[in-house]
């Protein structure tokens, strides 16, 4: 589904990631972990296609498609979704508003005709239900005044909203207390499906112990140094990341 | 008789006058005549505004005044069917509906009409005959012609307009919908006056709609002077829509007496030339006077919003927002004012002007101030002149949400702040209407024009990507 190559991407010319190579294939779960400052949030950023990074090397690969020829609308009508880790607020736009338009945006871009706002409601009460958030959230602006949990379980929503075919959730359980964290970890469990893909970027274990990953890398100063299955996040929690960038092959 | 003058100045105007002087006079009350003598003579001595004037220091009016205007004093209210010509977009809104055309009062059946409740409602020349006691009560009271120049040409001139009158204790249903149309084929200079009375405990909703229908050149230096009495409640909803070769100077003079309330929304969706001007006193206290404005200017329009409370008794809200958005060249200008005397004592006062430019060409000048006087009160103001948020921008486009669509929405959510205001359901939606279909460039002024010229020539807010 993702094939991410010798990618290297920079910002106002300093190197960020060097070097990464990630294959993710349907119905998988991949974890990144790694350090502050490891280049985890500007891999995510990367493959939604935040202009503010540039890509120097490498290639991603995206159902077939190269992804970065894409701009960031058309990768998101092609399924890809990014929670992100500090979603903005944008007064007076309405949740519900912006949901309908980016689901009709999908819509037409797929050839299909938009949804009627009868249809639109039914499906969002549905999603609403499924992730567990307030019914009134739906009617706010998009984020004004949301708590930190608020505003993650509001990613998960449109998540669910836009039945992405990759989602990437960079740092969704930061700021969490425990329930929040649970309420969003039920909502990708709910939301995984043989054929789509999530990757989850974490900085902590924690999240991990509701969402199983399948596969668990360690992104350190740019590049994954170490790969492994959902024992190696209990390992790191563990020991710290200390011994894995020793251990790593130097000018990987 | 018709009358041509190359450049406009205050000496060709005041020859005007004493050429013109019988048909000027001949309607009005000895009183407005004596009032109308003393401002023609504050005129002849200030004359236009110039850059020199703190509140004209970005708005230079030169270029327009180099036309050769047509005078029409001769005119008469007279009868015709308006909707021939021109239909009004709020087309679910029952209103009294009133229209002037070219600043004369046009009427279906009477020129005044008196309804059961005691409301008169007509012409102001027709007023001046049948209810001259009433006029001179109030006429020219709050309109300070000593302090601005356009409200003084205006009174030099006072011929028609709208006359208003609410009685003691009466809350009119239906709204009351001024539409002030300008469909000429030459150059024209029209000074419309209104004079609104809302009397004690009265309840009067005011739509003023200014259109054009023509693309010609129009110069509109209109005045309304409001007065609120004791308890009255009065919203009044500004909508202007009118084309790139018009200047249009509105002249809003507020008075509010005991506990009232006044509403005020100024909606500038497209104007070649446009100066608001407003001035609020508030010589009593427990009043309530909030306004807000909205302008979406694009091309070379100017748009200038010169607004001034006078917090003059103790215990008075006062409230301004002023939003705008403006792309291409457009030239947005706001000067508030506040002034809080020494007695006015807990005031409470805010005045805010948030400003959206599109473009590196597009400018907005905004000087909130603020004067006090007094130790006891809650004031604030604060002004932004900014871009739209690259951040939200990315949000929305991560959704799927393409460049126009995310700008659209995030426009239209700015302006929201100011539409929501409107209490009536239908004009609101109505003008959330026209806003939307002005941010997506859908809006011209030739949309409720019945003439079907063919010169159509639509003002839209074409968004131009390559410049962001």
């Amino acid at each position: 589904m993702l094939n991410i190559k010798n990618l290297s991407a920079s910002i106002n010319g300093k190197t960020i990631i060097s070097g990464l190579n990630l294959e993710v294939k349907e119905g998988e779960v991949h974890a990144i972990m790694g350090p502050n400052g490891s280049g985890k949030s500007t891999l995510a950023s990367v493959i939604a296609g935040r202009e503010t990074f540039d890509v120097d090397e490498g290639t991603i690969t995206y159902m077939g498609k190269n992804l970065l020829d894409l701009p960031a609308e058309t990768r998101a009508r092609e399924g890809i979704f990014l929670g992100f880790q500090y979603p903005v607020e944008i007064p007076g736009v309405s949740i519900a508003n912006f949901m309908r338009t980016a689901i009709n945006e999908k819509r037409k871009y797929l050839g299909l005709e938009p949804l009627t706002g009868a249809e639109f409601l039914k499906l969002m009460e549905e999603k609403k239900k499924m992730v567990d958030i307030q019914s009134k959230l739906t009617n706010r602006s998009v984020n004004e005044g949301f708590s930190g949990g608020e505003k993650k379980k509001n990613e998960i929503f449109q998540m669910a909203m836009l039945e992405p075919r990759l989602a990437i959730l960079d740092e969704t359980d930061s700021g969490l207390d425990i329930d929040a964290l649970k309420v969003v970890a039920k909502g990708v469990n709910k939301l995984r499906r043989p054929d789509n893909a999530t990757i989850v970027i974490t900085h902590y274990q924690r999240l991990l112990d509701y969402i199983t990953p399948d596969f668990v890398h360690v992104l350190y100063d740019g590049r994954i140094i170490k790969s492994g299955d959902k024992n190696l996040a209990l390992e790191l929690e563990k020991k710290g990341y200390d011994w894995v960038k020793k251990e790593a092959p130097a000018g990987v | 008789m018709n009358t041509t003058y190359s450049s406009l100045d205050k000496d060709r105007l005041t020859d005007l006058f004493q050429k013109e002087r019988k048909s000027i006079t001949g309607q009005a009350t000895p009183l407005v005549n004596q009032i109308r003598q003393h401002a023609l003579s504050r005129f002849k001595k200030n004359g236009f505004p110039t850059k020199q004037l703190e509140n004209w220091r970005f708005t230079d009016l030169t270029p327009l005044l180099n036309t050769e205007f047509v005078f029409d004093f001769s005119n008469q209210s007279r009868s015709m069917d308006v909707g021939k010509i021109f239909t009004c977009d709020v087309y679910d809104l029952d209103t009294f509906s009133i229209t002037l055309l070219n600043g004369w009062f046009v009427y279906q059946s009477a020129p005044l009409t008196k309804l059961g409740n005691g409301t008169i409602i007509g012409s102001l020349a027709k007023a001046m005959e049948v209810y001259p006691e009433l006029v001179d009560q109030y006429f020219g009271k709050a309109a300070k012609t000593d302090q601005y120049e356009f409200a003084a040409l205006n009174t030099a001139f006072v011929q028609d307009g709208l006359f208003i009158y609410v009685p003691d204790g009466v809350e009119l249903e239906k709204p009351i919908q001024l539409i002030n149309i300008v469909n000429a084929d030459h150059p024209v200079f029209l000074q419309p006056r209104h004079l609104i009375i809302a009397g004690k405990g009265s309840k009067v909703t005011l739509a003023h709609c200014d259109h054009s229908l023509t693309h010609n050149v129009s110069f509109t230096n209109t005045l309304a002077e409001i007065f609120v009495e004791e308890n009255a409640v009065v919203d009044h909803y500004k909508i202007q829509n009118k084309g790139k070769n018009s200047t249009l100077i509105t002249n809003t003079f507020i008075q509010q007496k005991k506990s009232s309330t006044v509403y005020s929304n100024m909606i500038t969706l497209n104007g070649g030339f446009t100066k608001n001007i407003l001035d609020v006193s508030l010589p009593e206290p427990n009043c309530r006077s909030e306004h807000f404005g909205l302008y979406l200017v694009d091309s070379n329009q100017h748009v200038d919003n010169q607004v001034y409370i006078d917090h003059i008794a103790p215990d008075n809200y006062s409230n301004q927002l002023f939003k705008g958005i403006l792309d291409d060249e457009a030239r947005a200008v706001f000067s508030g004012k506040v002034m809080v005397r020494r007695h006015a004592q807990h005031t409470v006062a805010h005045q805010n002007n948030k400003n959206i430019l599109l473009t590196d060409d597009a400018k907005a000048n905004t000087q909130p101030h603020l004067e006090i006087y007094a130790d006891d009160v809650k004031c604030s103001h604060g002004a932004t002149v900014g871009q739209l948020d690259p951040e939200a921008m990315f949000y929305l486009r991560s959704r799927g949400l393409c460049e126009r669509t995310a700008r659209q929405l995030m426009m239209i959510a700015f302006a929201g702040e100011v539409v929501q205001k409107i209490s009536i359901q239908a004009l609101q939606e109505r003008i959330q209407h026209l806003v939307e279909k002005r941010l997506k460039g859908e809006l011209s002024i030739c949309d409720q024009c019945m003439l079907h010229c063919n010169s159509k020539e639509p003002t839209a807010f074409n968004i131009d990507m390559s410049k962001i």
